[in-house]
């Protein structure tokens, strides 16, 4: 369970933090550029954060006690690869119809 | 082109997303509920923030007990990218009045953002107003669907029995985020390293070792880029 308290400072935090970021250039900074070594990271944020919070869900997943759980794997890489296609709507589809066709056949 | 014609067309060009948003938002009212918010809560969630894979984050590090400065610093760094589209905005609606510019900011997404500045580049005959108006279109069909399908999302999912798992959903949403992202050796080696670094720092207290890993893909993939950017101009 996620307490009250806890829950508005987050959600109250990054409603504010996100808006700030949004605000940013166009409301504030006008015609100034970001630095290049600051765009340069950027570009990799998606793909430094996403990995690092998937993987432990993947491998150890609270709902098993965190036992390693073949079907969670089998049914992460299905949606992996139909990813890769460049398709989100289909990568979740297909990773949770694995997971629920392989909880029904076993 | 009419502001008010330019209003319908940024209107009917992001029509192809709803497909998208509707699922997602939906997903994100069941999960919501499945981590134990209540309706208002995941509403309050999807209308002040208004982006998806931040409020997954989110969600994700407070049902893993993650103090809420983690939750809240990794859930905003997924949307930094926001900072990009909001420099890349200036030069076409930079000239809008303070006030219409705070509400451009706050209906920024990313989809719209994308057809709104593919159409600005297209069309340079587009008078300023009319650049306004048609970003407003497309961010007016996407918003209320986002909100609409939240609430359809955290009102069905009360009647979504614990046996069928929902809890998967997150880490398959996060991979769906991921794959299509990978467009790039640097950008591939980026999130190796980020599940690698997940993993030997999963022991760190406070879910610290997601921000570990996240900081050390970031340098990994910059330095990989500009490694291979170096070798291309040496062997040219």
């Amino acid at each position: 369970m996620i307490d009250d308290t806890t829950f508005w400072l987050l959600t109250i935090g990054l409603g504010l933090g996100t808006f700030a970021i949004r605000f940013s250039f166009l409301g504030l900074l006008g015609g100034k550029q970001l630095p290049d070594w600051a765009l340069l990271h950027l570009r990799y944020v998606g793909v430094a954060v996403f990995p690092a919070l998937f993987t432990p869900l993947v491998l150890w997943p609270d709902a098993t006690g965190g036992e390693v759980d073949p079907i969670r794997i089998i049914a992460a890489i299905a949606a992996f690869g139909v990813g890769l296609k460049g398709s989100v709507i289909g990568a979740i589809t297909a990773g949770l119809g694995t997971f629920y066709a392989l909880h029904f056949l076993i | 082109m009419t502001p008010r014609q330019a209003f319908w067309r940024g209107y009917l060009d992001c029509a192809p997303f709803i497909l998208i948003v509707v699922p997602y938002s939906m997903l994100f009212g069941v999960v919501a509920r499945d981590a134990g918010l209540d309706v208002l809560q995941t509403m309050s969630m999807s209308v002040l923030v208004i982006a998806g894979a931040s409020q997954f984050t989110a969600i994700a590090l407070l049902q893993d007990q993650a103090p809420v400065f983690i939750a809240l610093l990794t859930a905003l760094a997924v949307n930094l990218r926001m900072a990009m589209y909001s420099a890349a905005l200036v030069p076409h609606v930079g000239h809008a009045r303070f006030g219409t510019r705070a509400l451009m900011a706050y209906l920024m997404v990313d989809q719209a953002f994308a057809v709104a500045v593919k159409t600005y580049e297209d069309q340079p005959e587009m008078t300023p107003d009319a650049k306004v108006a048609y970003y407003f279109g497309a961010m007016l069909l996407i918003c209320p669907i986002w909100y609409g399908c939240t609430l359809l999302g955290a009102v069905m999912g009360q009647a979504i029995p614990e046996s069928w798992s929902l809890d998967f959903a997150v880490p398959i949403c996060f991979i769906a985020l991921t794959a299509p992202l990978l467009r790039s050796l640097p950008h591939v080696i980026a999130a190796l390293t980020s599940c690698v670094m997940a993993i030997a720092f999963a022991w760190v207290p406070w879910s610290l070792g997601i921000i570990f890993a996240a900081l050390i893909a970031m340098g990994v993939g910059a330095q990989a880029e500009l490694f291979l950017k170096r070798r291309a101009r040496r062997f040219a």
